[in-house]
This record gives C-alpha cells, sequence and structure tokens, in this order.
C-alpha cells in the first residue's frame, strides 16, 4: 500500500497541476480578452457560406472499421506486454502458446487484408 | 507538529516543487521550440525567419503568448461550450503528464514506476480523445472530418508503436523506464555503444515515423492539411484555447522524443563511458538526445510533401504492422533460442 501511494502520489498530483495549469490558462484568457459576440462570428466556419446544416450526422463507415481493428490489435499488445517482461521466465511453452496466439491473429488480419478492410480509395 | 512536517507536508511539498522545476523547463522548452522550427525551416528554405522581437527574435514566443491571451475566445453557436474548453485543456493536460515517469537522469524522475512503459503507452493512447471531442464539440465540417481522419491516424499508428515498445522491452526484461535505459549500458560488442539503436535499427526508423504520425506531424499532418482541410479539428479555436492545443501539440513532440531517446538512444547514458564524454551530466546528454530528435522532426518537415490518406493508412497498416510484428517475433525467437 505505502509503495502504491509512495508510486503514484506524485503522478495524482502532476494530473492535478497540469489540469489547474490548463484551467487558469483558459480562465485568465476569459478575464483578460474582450467578447463581443455577434451572429456572423459565432457562425460555424465553412469558408464565408452560411452554415449548412448540423454537421453530426453520418460519416464514412471505414472510419468505423479501422477503429475496430484497433480494438483487436490494441487488446493483442496488451496481451503481449506481461509475456515479453516474462519471457526469460517462461519458457517454451510460454513462447509456443503466445506464438499460437499470434498465428490466429495473422490469419484474421489476412483474411481482413483479403476482403478489403484495409483499402482506402 | 514536528511530526505532521516531516511525515506529510514536506514530501507533499517536495513533490509540487519537483514537478515545477520539471514542468518550467519543459514549457518554456516547448515556447523555444516554436521558435527554433521557425528559425530553423526559415534557414533551409534561405528566408530569416522570425528576428525582430528582441534578440534575433528571441522573445517571439512571448509575443504569440501574450497575444494570444488577449484576443477574443470564439465558441460557435452550433458547439457544446463545455466540451469546446474541455478538449484543449485534456490535449494539453496529458502531454504534460507523460513527463511523470521519464527519467531525465540516473534517479531524477518524479515517479519511477515499474510499469513506465505501459503508463506511456497509455497516456500516447488518450491523446485521442483530445481531438475527437474538439471536432465534435465545434460542430463544424472541417473540424469534424479533421477529427476523424486524426483519430483513425492515430490509432493506426498506435498499433505499430505498441509492437515496437514490446520489441525493447522484451530485449531489456523490464517496464521501469530507469532500469531499460541501465539496459542498454553494456556496450555491445565491447566497442559500440549498447544503444538499442544498433540491434532495433529499422525498429528506430519505423517508431520514428510512427511518432510523426502519431504527433500529426509533417508529413502526416493530415488532420490539418490546410489546403483541404482548413485547420482540422482547430479550425473554430482561437486565443488560448488554440494555444493550448499549440502547447500540447510541441509537448507531445517533445515527450515523443524522449521517449525515442529512452528506448532507443540510450536515455541519460554516453555514447562511451570514458573521460571525455562522460563530463557532461547525464541530463545534458539527455536534452541533447531530445534535441536532435526535434530537429529530425523539424527537418522531415521542411523536406517531404504531404502524404495523400490513403498512402498514410497503407503504410500504417500493410507496412509498418506486418513489420513490427515480424521484428517483434524474431526478437522472441532470438531471446528463447540463444
Amino acid at each position: 500500500m505505502e509503495d502504491i501511494l509512495r508510486e503514484y502520489l506524485p503522478i495524482l498530483i502532476f494530473f492535478i497541476i497540469a489540469v489547474g495549469l490548463a484551467l487558469i490558462i483558459i480562465f485568465a484568457n476569459f478575464i483578460i480578452s474582450p467578447s463581443r459576440p455577434d451572429v456572423e462570428k459565432n457562425s460555424a466556419y465553412e469558408c464565408g457560406f452560411e452554415a449548412f446544416d448540423d454537421t453530426r450526422s453520418k460519416f464514412e463507415v471505414r472510419f468505423y472499421l479501422v477503429a475496430i481493428l484497433f480494438i483487436i490489435f490494441d487488446l493483442e499488445v496488451a496481451f503481449l506486454f506481461p509475456w515479453a517482461v516474462s519471457l526469460s521466465e517462461i519458457g517454451l511453452y510460454g513462447f509456443w502458446s503466445m506464438m499460437l496466439f499470434l498465428a490466429i491473429l495473422t490469419i484474421g488480419f489476412i483474411y481482413e487484408w483479403k476482403k478489403g478492410a484495409l483499402e482506402w480509395d | 507538529m514536528l511530526e505532521l512536517w516531516h511525515g506529510y507536508v514536506w514530501p507533499f511539498l517536495w513533490i509540487v516543487i519537483k514537478i515545477f522545476l520539471l514542468l518550467l523547463p519543459l514549457l518554456l522548452a516547448v515556447a523555444y521550440l516554436t521558435y527554433a522550427e521557425r528559425r530553423i525551416i526559415g534557414a533551409m528554405q534561405l528566408r530569416k525567419g522570425p528576428n525582430v522581437v528582441g534578440w534575433f527574435g528571441l522573445l517571439q514566443p512571448i509575443a504569440d503568448a501574450l497575444k494570444l491571451l488577449t484576443k477574443e475566445i470564439v465558441i460557435p453557436s452550433g458547439a457544446s461550450p463545455v466540451v469546446f474548453l474541455l478538449a484543449p485543456m485534456v490535449t494539453f493536460s496529458l502531454a504534460m503528464v507523460a513527463w511523470a515517469v521519464i527519467p531525465v537522469d540516473a534517479g531524477l524522475v518524479i515517479s519511477d514506476i515499474n510499469v513506465g512503459i505501459l503508463y506511456l503507452f497509455a497516456i500516447s493512447s488518450l491523446g485521442v480523445y483530445g481531438v475527437v471531442m474538439a471536432g465534435w464539440a465545434s460542430n463544424s465540417r472541417y473540424a469534424f472530418l479533421g477529427a476523424m481522419r486524426s483519430a483513425a491516424q492515430m490509432v493506426s499508428y498506435e498499433v505499430s508503436i505498441g509492437f515496437i515498445m514490446i520489441t525493447v522491452l522484451m530485449t531489456a526484461g523490464t517496464l521501469n523506464l530507469s532500469e531499460l535505459v541501465l539496459a542498454q549500458s553494456e556496450p555491445l560488442f565491447g566497442f559500440l555503444p549498447g544503444w538499442y539503436l544498433i540491434p532495433h535499427f529499422p525498429m528506430f526508423i519505423v517508431f520514428f515515423i510512427s511518432v510523426l504520425a502519431e504527433t500529426n506531424r509533417h508529413p502526416f499532418d493530415l488532420p490539418e492539411a490546410e489546403s483541404e482541410l482548413v485547420a482540422g479539428f482547430m479550425t473554430e479555436y482561437s486565443s488560448m484555447p488554440f494555444a493550448l492545443f499549440f502547447l500540447g501539440e510541441y509537448a507531445n513532440m517533445i515527450m515523443m522524443s524522449a521517449v525515442v531517446t529512452i528506448l532507443f538512444l540510450g536515455g541519460w547514458l554516453p555514447p562511451y563511458d570514458i573521460s571525455p564524454f562522460n563530463y557532461l551530466p547525464g541530463f545534458v546528454w539527455f536534452s541533447i538526445k531530445i534535441a536532435f530528435c526535434l530537429f529530425l522532426f523539424i527537418w522531415v518537415r521542411a523536406t517531404f510533401p504531404r502524404y495523400r490518406y490513403d498512402q498514410l493508412m497503407r503504410l500504417g497498416w500493410k507496412i509498418f504492422l506486418p513489420f513490427s510484428l515480424f521484428w517483434l517475433i524474431l526478437t522472441a525467437f532470438i531471446i528463447v533460442y540463444k
């Protein structure tokens, strides 16, 4: 418990200071700078035209696909971390079980590639 | 009373003092990195760069900051104001917080946690939130498109960064950043520096390019490709919220350079532990190596044209990802069967 506190308390304090610094900067800006809003100034920028409509609508599905692919591979990375640290202790059994896992993932990756999930055109 | 002071108040104050001793030079470095970038690119393009404010233009970053501070904060009428203002704060504070675990010299680190690499990996992954929040909250087409592109780009290169970090930590056998640096102190073949730059040279290149993409720098600055998306996710930002994004981006560059330095360039270690080299203290070596990486960042910006988005995704998913995975497996093989 003591160790965890000694290691992570500085990070917590650091985080509070960093957020506080950002807050102070924005707050100071609000005090110092003028505020003269008008309709034209506050409309979204669209090259001088009237703003079209709400932008929060449909978007390209590929972004979603990339996000899903990322989750798979990021999880893989998360699994690899403990394996990599203890590689010299877990011996051949540990090594080959991770190779099997990677092989399955690689098959999945090849499938995605052949299906064209990685194409952007 | 004295017990309270020694037991709680003083350790707490000491942590705060250490944090400020790190943050102030860091913010100064960020400010002067923008200046250095403009001067170096100016020199590379046979221009002068900023040279009017102060001696050789040295006060330019301060003048810029003051100018931005006195500008109006424009919050678009369609935006969600809270998220809109939160986004730059997230970007800025994350870029700062990562420094909590980076060892500047032997023992000179705010928190020497034993999962340092994992922490850095987590913090750099969170960076994408600031961008997505900004794009979503602005409710503007350019900002939205820029944020989508940026998010996809950052997560794509995140994966190969993860693989490369694992390759390096596998070689060192530790997640702690100080131990990782010390693992590089043993000379290679007796005469080369023991830095992982040499055995993992291809990974150094891949990592550096991935870092360029991860920090949205040239030639991968598609999220803010001026010619098509105005300024990407930052389009609607003005004044200090904009400055926070800017500071965050440059602080991220310095942070990523520090990571490159720790993983591949031997952290605070001099190339050889013999007399002319080890006169310089460790943090000076650390700063020199960071400055070198930052110079590479700027050099790349001045040299290469921007990538197209499909080229960028192809490079990330079809070249870097398989290659770094291959290198990881190769390294594991060598470690197990050596």
